[in-house]
């Protein structure tokens, strides 16, 4: 079970809470992740990536283990400490405008 | 008994304000959907408590809502709007061909005898429609490829559809507007559209009389006469008596013919509205003095309409989508200001009153006369 906290926005849309958890078949990635969270939150699909492309939208951050993933492959395997949930994956909205 | 309920989109949420029919008294509720862009709602008018809400996100994109009780609760509905086939390009601000990409939902126009037929524009223009109560949206691609969409190009709002009228009379006939393309129409339910934008001239344009590239802000029409529009060009004000294939100016007596909105009385098919902008380059009422013109002939002879609106001081927008009209006994007129106030006349404008006056930026203002 994989831990992930959201964005305002997000968990207010998907009427849960700022954290949520998700079980990610196979090796956890951030591509992963989004997935299960689609899946199990329908509202969120085209929020976080692309529907056609499936890429990251822009002001949307992935932070693993007080890193930033943004722009790391979406397959890359998160760490231990995500996978047995010590630590959560952050879903961020960037820091944008002034 | 009878009341109107106001819905209004602002840059930081929806608001829903309900009044009796006199109009005088107000409940506000909200904010909806607190924090996002509402860049427009509208309620079906066959069905008064289906009310369609666009949401959108710089961060996190496009959301549709849809409420079954007017506007109490609200759900998501599909957010997927993938252009049909390979997009291919429009232009871009330079004159380069730049490809269609999806950026968010301007508009939704109920059917008008549907509840669950609903059309939507968006950004980069394209037309949407959904016959399920937006739980899948489909697009009407005769009118991005009917031959002139390589040429279109965004306007400084971006290229989006921000008018659809559909002809009460005939519902294949459907009219459509586009910041910077112009007016189409469509006579067979969406499948093949044309331009109608003869008559138009605009200067900024290397050909004035083009085809296409009219940055049209704003159409409307009276249910009884859908043949007849107005509209609130860029610049200038135009009407059609021929359900537009010719346009001809009737901005007669205004200060200055540059604004976004234009609405037609419920009752008098040729008493139109307009508040006049002082330019492109300022986007503000003429001299701080918030004023409606009116038209009681269709055009060409205005009489500005003060009473009640602030005459110093004032320099707010009106946006394209942020009028709106009732269909009271004794019409009422509704505008939202880029200041956060919605002013109500219900007195087909001779007075106006704030409703509210300190919400975010109006982006639009929708009106159900409830009976």
């Amino acid at each position: 079970m994989i831990r992930v906290v959201l964005p305002a926005h997000l968990w207010t849309l998907a009427r849960v809470g700022a954290e949520v958890q998700v079980d990610v078949p196979g090796t956890p990635t951030p591509a992963g992740v989004i997935e299960a969270l689609e899946q199990k939150y329908p509202v969120l699909k085209g929020t976080i990536r692309d529907y056609g492309t499936l890429k990251r939208r822009p002001l949307v951050r992935y932070f693993v283990c007080a890193e930033d993933w943004s722009h790391d492959p979406p397959d890359r395997p998160l760490p231990q400490a995500i996978v047995d949930g010590t630590e959560p994956f952050y879903i961020i909205g960037a820091i944008a405008g002034g | 008994m009878s009341g109107v309920r106001v819905l209004v989109g602002t840059r930081k949420g929806a608001f829903v304000l309900t009044s009796d029919g006199k109009r005088k008294k107000w409940d506000v509720q909200g904010p909806f959907f607190a924090g996002w862009e509402i860049y427009h709602m509208k309620g079906s008018p066959a069905n008064p408590d289906r009310i369609y809400a666009s949401q959108s996100s710089g961060w996190f994109g496009q959301v549709i809502q849809r409420s079954d009780d007017g506007g109490k609760t609200w759900n998501a509905v599909d957010n997927k709007f993938a252009y049909d086939g390979i997009p291919g390009t429009h232009m871009w601000y330079d004159g380069t061909p730049h490809p269609w990409e999806f950026k968010r939902v301007w508009h939704l126009e109920p059917s008008l005898n549907d509840p669950d037929t609903v059309y939507a524009g968006i950004e980069d223009a394209a037309l949407f429609k959904s016959t399920d109560g937006g739980a899948s949206w489909k697009e009407l691609s005769g009118l991005r490829e009917h031959g002139t969409g390589p040429r279109w190009q965004p306007g400084a709002g971006g290229m989006c559809l921000h008018t659809i009228l559909i002809d009460p009379k005939n519902p294949d006939r459907i009219f459509i507007a586009i910041s910077a393309a112009g007016a189409f129409r469509t006579d067979d339910g969406g499948k093949t559209w044309k331009p109608i934008n003869r008559g138009l001239r605009s200067e900024f344009m290397p050909d004035p009389t083009a085809e296409v590239g009219h940055c049209v802000h704003r159409i409307a029409l009276h249910p009884s006469r859908p043949g007849v529009l107005f509209m609130q060009k860029h610049w200038d004000v135009m009407r059609s008596d021929d359900a537009g294939d010719n346009w001809t100016e009737v901005s007669g007596n205004l200060p200055t013919d540059f604004g976004f909105v234009i609405d037609v009385h419920a009752h008098e098919p040729e008493t139109i509205y307009v508040v006049p902008i002082k330019s492109d380059s300022e986007h503000f009422p003429l001299d701080g003095k918030l004023q409606v013109y009116r038209s009681r002939s269709g055009g060409n002879e205005w009489e500005a309409l003060t009473n009640g609106l602030p005459q110093s001081n004032c320099y707010v927008n009106v946006l394209r989508d942020a009028m709106a009209i009732d269909s009271m006994d004794e019409c009422g007129v509704y505008f939202g200001t880029t200041g956060g106030q919605v002013y109500a006349s219900a007195n087909s404008g001779d007075t106006w009153e704030p409703i509210v006056s300190h919400l975010p930026a109006v982006v639009s203002v929708e009106v159900q006369t409830l009976r």
